[in-house]
Order: structure tokens, then C-alpha cells, then sequence
């Protein structure tokens, strides 16, 4: 029988990592993931968590030094947000170019200026395509799951990537739910131990690590860099399955679909806002409005098929932007939706929004306010803000 | 792709020995023996050594030889000749 109890997503997520047995964690605190770091600090002083436990002086060292221990064959576990996530870039792009399968929680935090600690993924969305695998949360119990399955999949022989399982500052971080916390014999059965021969600091197997490196070996380092990208999307998949059998809990795999099976209309979320917006399709279904909803669980690699197929019978769909991509003058995800349509040859009418921003809510209304601008929707040509009265 | 490595992260021999300086030849030097006094200029300015003695004879290997022309300039007698590499 799996217990369970109430907590934060902080606690869930330092529970779940406790759970894999990382043998090197380092972080520095930063609202709002500081408590993580203070959970697993207190485990490892109870003597409930092996790991050598490090706090460093700053996201720079911790990032270079989980990379250290990976490349000695450690199992490592770091977490930061926003500005901190910043700090670390030039060793955040290396630990995924060099391979190192590190699980690194980012509790999101929007991007200073002005400043700021709310939530908001535009830390964690603006590294998207530095190589890693990112995972974005709408619970505690998704963060618990997923804090344990990002082993499974970061050191799959296909994979051998790092992964980011994100989630929002404060409505998660800060939120107390209820969560199962699985087994450890099982969790311990589920995840094996990390044993890499891909690189390896290792005396008795010497290899020169990260020599300079000509432009077309380069090329063929990136190519099997994508490649263990698209690898990871069955890998993501399966494991979702394996997670169930043993666990219990299906989170979908790559996308989540709610009351899509006979839509004519689709939202399209990510994170934490998910909820507002399935109280939203419900509220809408109730008024006749034939509506789903679609939650973009992974960004990288980005669930292109998936996305196709969810979409294939809808007339119009919306997509719920909590960040934006300055030059587009819309978010993130709303582009990458479309260019995954343009393949498919479905085109259309499509709406970009964009709120929740440095914390703000997004409310029932807000969402019920999108759909029914989805449900009459011609295209718009303009990103709709969505804001309080 | 073409691959020339084996590993997928960048480990072991591989780095900047894969260079290929013969790939960045344009002109290529051609040498002839009639006219080569054995003076040994060209294998002692050569930056890359593509150029050999055997058996009392200079030879230019093309494998590295990057084309940079060097040992036509100062070949004393006009042995070398750079060609352009088109015709090839
Ligand atoms: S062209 Fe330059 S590289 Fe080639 S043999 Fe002459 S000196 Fe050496
Ligand atoms: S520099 Fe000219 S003459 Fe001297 S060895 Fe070379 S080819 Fe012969």
C-alpha cells in the first residue's frame, strides 16, 4: 500500500527525488525552490537520504558540480528557478551536450526585470533548446511521479540526456495536496542503479573527456543529440505505462487529453493553469459548447505526432501562453503548436493568448473567456491578453 | 551523415586530430623532379611536413597538404608549381 500525506509541491518533489537515491546532490536556494533544498538537506541530516549533500555558493557551482559527479558516474540531483537557472547557463548547455543524464527541478519563476518571484515558466521556456528534456507539472502528485520517472528516462540507453521536470512557483511549490508517495523497494526495482560507459571519469577506463573538438565530429555529436531527443519520446511513453503498472498512475505520456474524444473546439494548456482550464471545459460542455482540452506535458522534445493527431477533427483551437516570445508578439507554445500543424496540412483558425504572467492568476473566467472566444473563432490577428477586469 | 566517431559524447581519441588540412587545399603543389636542385627548402618550410625525402627524392604527400604554397614561393629553382585543384 502506497501511504500518502499532505504536502507541497517542494516537499513532493524532494520526497521523489529522495526516492531515486541521487548519490550527489548540490543546490543553492532561490525563491521559490528554496524549501527543496531544505528538505533534502534535512533528510540527509535525519540520515533518512544517503546522498552527498552539498550547498554551494552559487547555481554556476551547482550545475558544474552534479556535472563533475554525473561524469564520475553518480546519480545526481540539482534544482533551481529563474535567475539562478540564468547563473548556470554556460554549464546547463554542457551537462546535455556532454551527455550527462542529471534531473534537475526548475520551479518556475518569471524572468526579472521588473523584479519578481512569482511563478512563471518563461525561465525554464527561454533554455528550451539547449538539449535538455523538459517536463512541465500541473500537481504535487504529477511532481512526485515525475521526480521519479525522469531517472527512468534521463539514463535510458537511447536517451542519456538530462531532464528539467518544471513546476510553477508557488501555486505548486507553496500549494499543499494531498500525494501518494510510492515504495521505496519498489521505486528502488523501477529505477535500478546508473551505470554509463557512454563517458566515464573512471581510472580504470581512461578517455579523454571533451577534447577540442573539430566542426564535423561536432556535427555528429549534435546529430545523435537529436536523435536521443526523438528517442525519447517513445521513452517518455513507456515509461509513463511501466510507472502505471507498478504505481498506479497514468499521466498520458506525452500530451494529455481531456474530453477531446468528440470536440470541435480545443484549449490548449501547459502547467499548473490545467485545472482552471478542465473546471473551464467542464463549465463550457454544461453550456452545449462541444470543447476540449489538450496539456502539453513535454516541450523537449516537443510531442509533434501527438499534437497533430489530438488536433486532427478540431474546427479552431487556442493555446494559453504563460510566458512570451519577445519578437512574435505571442508565447511560446503557440508558435510550436503551429509549426507542428504545418506539417499535417491542417490550417485552422488558431488564437494565441497570453496570461498569467509574473505570478498573475489565471482564473475560471479568464479560461472561460478563451474558449468562448475559441468557439467563435475566425483568426485572430492579434495575441489576446488575458487579464482582470 | 557520415559518421567518424563511435562514441556519442565527445570522449576518447577523437578531437582535433580529426582535422583534415588536406580538405582546405584550392591550389595544389606539383613537383618536378627534372627541375629540383635537392635543395630541401620546401621540406624545411613545409608547415604542415607533407613533404618527404625518399631515396635521395622530395615528395609531397597530398593527404595533409593544405595548399598554402610555401614551398613553390621559395623553391629556388621554380620546381613547384601550384595547380589549381578544379581539375581534379
Ligand atoms: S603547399 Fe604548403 S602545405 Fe603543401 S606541401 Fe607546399 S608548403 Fe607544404
Ligand atoms: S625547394 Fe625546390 S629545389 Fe629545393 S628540394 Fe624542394 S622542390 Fe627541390
Amino acid at each position: 500500500m502506497q501511504s500518502f500525506d499532505v504536502m507541497n509541491g517542494n516537499r513532493a518533489a524532494a520526497i521523489g527525488a529522495s526516492l531515486a537515491k541521487p548519490d550527489v546532490i548540490a543546490a543553492y536556494p532561490i525563491t521559490p525552490q528554496t524549501p527543496v533544498v531544505e528538505y533534502l538537506t534535512q533528510f540527509v541530516a535525519d540520515g533518512v537520504l544517503e546522498s552527498a549533500m552539498s550547498e554551494v555558493e552559487s547555481e554556476l557551482t551547482a550545475m558544474s558540480m552534479v556535472t563533475g559527479a554525473s561524469l564520475a558516474g553518480a546519480r545526481t540531483f540539482t534544482a533551481t528557478s529563474s535567475q539562478g537557472l540564468a547563473l548556470m547557463y554556460e554549464p546547463y548547455f554542457r551537462a546535455s551536450t556532454l551527455r550527462l543524464p542529471i534531473v534537475m527541478a526548475i520551479v518556475n519563476r518569471e524572468m526579472i526585470s521588473p523584479q519578481t518571484v512569482w511563478g512563471g515558466p518563461q525561465d525554464s521556456i527561454s533554455v528550451r533548446d539547449s538539449g535538455w528534456l523538459q517536463i512541465y507539472v500541473e500537481d504535487n502528485q504529477e511532481i512526485m511521479d515525475m521526480m521519479i520517472q525522469a531517472y527512468k528516462i534521463a539514463e535510458n540507453e537511447g536517451v542519456l540526456l538530462p531532464i528539467n521536470i518544471c513546476y510553477d512557483g508557488f501555486y505548486l511549490s507553496h500549494m499543499t495536496e494531498k500525494v501518494f508517495i510510492p515504495e521505496q523497494e519498489k521505486v528502488d526495482a523501477f529505477l535500478g542503479r546508473y551505470q554509463p560507459n557512454h563517458i566515464i571519469l573512471d581510472p580504470s577506463r581512461p578517455m579523454a573527456v571533451d577534447p577540442l573538438t573539430n566542426g564535423e565530429l561536432l556535427m555528429n555529436y549534435r546529430y545523435l543529440h537529436l536523435e536521443a531527443q526523438q528517442n525519447a519520446l517513445q521513452v517518455i511513453e513507456e515509461t509513463d505505462k511501466e510507472f502505471e503498472s507498478l504505481f498506479g498512475r497514468s499521466y498520458g505520456g506525452l500530451i494529455e487529453s481531456y474530453r477531446m474524444e468528440d470536440a470541435e473546439y480545443a484549449i490548449i494548456t501547459m502547467g499548473s493553469m490545467t485545472g482552471a482550464a478542465k473546471e473551464a471545459v467542464d463549465f463550457a460542455r454544461q453550456n452545449g459548447k462541444s470543447i476540449g482540452l489538450v496539456k502539453l506535458r513535454v516541450l523537449r522534445p516537443f510531442p509533434k505526432s501527438k499534437i497533430i493527431e489530438a488536433l486532427s477533427k478540431v474546427k479552431a483551437f487556442g493555446v494559453v501562453d504563460r510566458n512570451v516570445s519577445f519578437g512574435w508578439n505571442t508565447g511560446v507554445i503557440y508558435q510550436e503548436i503551429k509549426s507542428a500543424l504545418y506539417e499535417s496540412g491542417q490550417f485552422m483558425p488558431s488564437i494565441p493568448f497570453i496570461g498569467g504572467l509574473g505570478g498573475e492568476d489565471l482564473t475560471l473566467d479568464m479560461m472561460i473567456e478563451a474558449i468562448e472566444t475559441i468557439c467563435h473563432a475566425s483568426e485572430s490577428k492579434e495575441t489576446i491578453w488575458l487579464t482582470r477586469e | 551523415m557520415k559518421f567518424k566517431t563511435k562514441y556519442i559524447a565527445p570522449v576518447g581519441g577523437d578531437g582535433i586530430h580529426t582535422i583534415n588540412t588536406g580538405d582546405w587545399r584550392i591550389k595544389k603543389p606539383v613537383l618536378s623532379q627534372e627541375k629540383c636542385v635537392k635543395c630541401g627548402y620546401c621540406l624545411l618550410h613545409c608547415p604542415v611536413n607533407a613533404i618527404s625525402k625518399k631515396d635521395g627524392q622530395f615528395t609531397i604527400s597530398y593527404s595533409y597538404c593544405k595548399g598554402c604554397g610555401i614551398c613553390a614561393h621559395g623553391c629556388p629553382p621554380d620546381a613547384i608549381e601550384m595547380v589549381p585543384e578544379v581539375e581534379k
